[in-house]
């Protein structure tokens, strides 16, 4: 019984934080002098997610749907072949799906267990959608959360909320604003935030880009 | 289980912390502990459930003590421990031994981007034809599971409506503990706002969760 005290008391302990970044830094020096872990290899991880994958990718998915009916057709039809066809895919991007927005039907992801979101399109998940109010509250009242992101829809309008309780990743096909017809695929795509993407958000217009 | 990380539905956590202009990281040691994560995983000892499965076992009160990235390395650090790739000792700022596993590498500079290109798929192939189809109603088990489980609460003993067959998948719950892999059918299942939620939820609104066939009976 002491011992089962004790052992909890030690868990209790250990699990409060100490300074993370000395605990990274001892971490990585330890991995390193063992022979597991080359300091240049982290580093290029770093800089995939910094500099080349992130929501630009997503926009160019977006904006070609937007721009191209065939594409967009395989895009909600097979998303991951769409998408690879690009040239993105992989990690936490393995099997996505694509949803698309209408006048009826507003989809918004959360993944209410951990973080799951489509890195290939999308990049890391920005520090809100990891946080316990996002994964909370998105799918018992994502009125009120869109209403904080600024957003406000008609009350005929489903809400449709996915959980990503799976490896499905899901990228959201905002609305295409209205003002842009024959505009480029570059042009289009400086109208497709990631919070339009995740379903937080709504395109940009033409005149909030002016 | 009945974890601190199944959150969905809960009150108290606050507004949405947005935050103009947010940054990649907020501090180097995130990025670091990220792509230490990342690369540790290249060395195949666990899978992405069990990596889940490890945040999930931290003791609520210091889940939800330690930030995004403290978890990650907080669960590394077991796992490291769990399979043998690191000891307590070594962790404790004891000498390290130096033992890359099989004497293999660590995955050079020039292999992540293959590493990240190729990812985890968890398709498999399964010859037991699907139960369900869509349109077809299922309802929820009301398990209360001590492992690893992609059934959260909020979604349990609830009816809804089967939407898509997405193929066989690697079952979480045998994989998270390596029991196997244990493909089965997954759907996206939607369920009413109002089923989840009750009489005063929106009447529109929806919810879709990916649910493997495990967790679901005909309603």
């Amino acid at each position: 019984m002491s011992d089962d005290h004790d052992h909890h008391h030690h868990d209790q302990h250990s699990h409060l934080p100490p300074d993370p970044a000395l605990r990274v830094q001892a971490l990585e020096t330890l991995l390193v002098r063992k022979g597991l872990v080359d300091p240049a290899s982290l580093n290029a991880i770093i800089d995939t997610y910094a500099n080349e994958v992130g929501p630009q990718n997503g926009a160019r998915v977006v904006a070609t749907a937007w721009a191209d009916p065939a594409y967009r057709d395989w895009l909600l039809r097979d998303a991951t072949a769409a998408i690879g066809d690009l040239g993105y895919e992989g990690r936490q991007g393995e099997h996505i799906v694509a949803l698309e927005n209408t006048p009826q039907v507003h989809n918004m992801v959360v993944c209410t267990l951990c973080s799951c979101y489509p890195w290939p399109v999308l990049g890391l998940p920005p520090a809100w959608y990891k946080s316990e109010a996002y994964r909370s509250r998105a799918v018992r009242e994502p009125r009120a959360v869109l209403a904080e992101f600024g957003v406000a829809l008609p009350e005929e309008t489903e809400i449709r909320v996915w959980d990503s309780t799976s490896e499905m990743r899901y990228l959201v096909v905002p609305r295409r604003p209205p003002g842009t017809e024959g505009w480029s695929v570059e042009r289009l795509a400086e109208l497709v935030t990631r919070d339009a993407m995740i379903g937080t958000g709504l395109a940009r217009t033409p005149e909030e880009t002016a | 289980m009945n974890g601190i990380h199944d959150m969905g539905g809960m009150h108290g956590f606050g507004p949405v912390p947005l935050e103009e202009n947010e940054p990649l990281f907020h501090a180097d040691w995130e990025s670091r502990a990220m792509a230490i994560t990342v690369l540790m995983g290249g060395w195949g000892r666990w899978n992405i459930d069990a990596a889940r499965r490890a945040r999930e076992d931290m003791h609520p009160a210091a889940y939800l003590n330690h930030s995004y990235y403290e978890r990650w390395i907080d669960a590394l650090e077991r796992l490291m421990l769990e399979t043998g790739m690191v000891t307590e000792e070594e962790l404790r700022g004891g000498e390290p031994q130096r033992n890359p596993p099989e004497g293999k590498a660590p995955p050079a500079p020039e292999a992540v981007a293959a590493m990240l290109r190729r990812g985890g798929p968890s398709l498999r192939s399964l010859d037991r034809p699907a139960r369900f189809q869509p349109g077809d109603q299922v309802r929820t088990l009301n398990t209360q599971p001590q492992g690893h489980t992609r059934l959260p609460r909020y979604a349990r003993a609830r009816t809804g409506t089967v939407v898509f067959h997405h193929g066989a998948h690697v079952l979480p719950d045998s994989n998270a503990h390596f029991q196997g892999e244990n493909p089965d059918h997954l759907y996206a299942v939607r369920f009413t706002a109002r089923e989840l939620w009750g009489p005063k939820a929106s009447v529109r609104d929806t919810v879709t969760l990916d649910l493997w066939e495990n967790y679901l009976e005909p309603a």
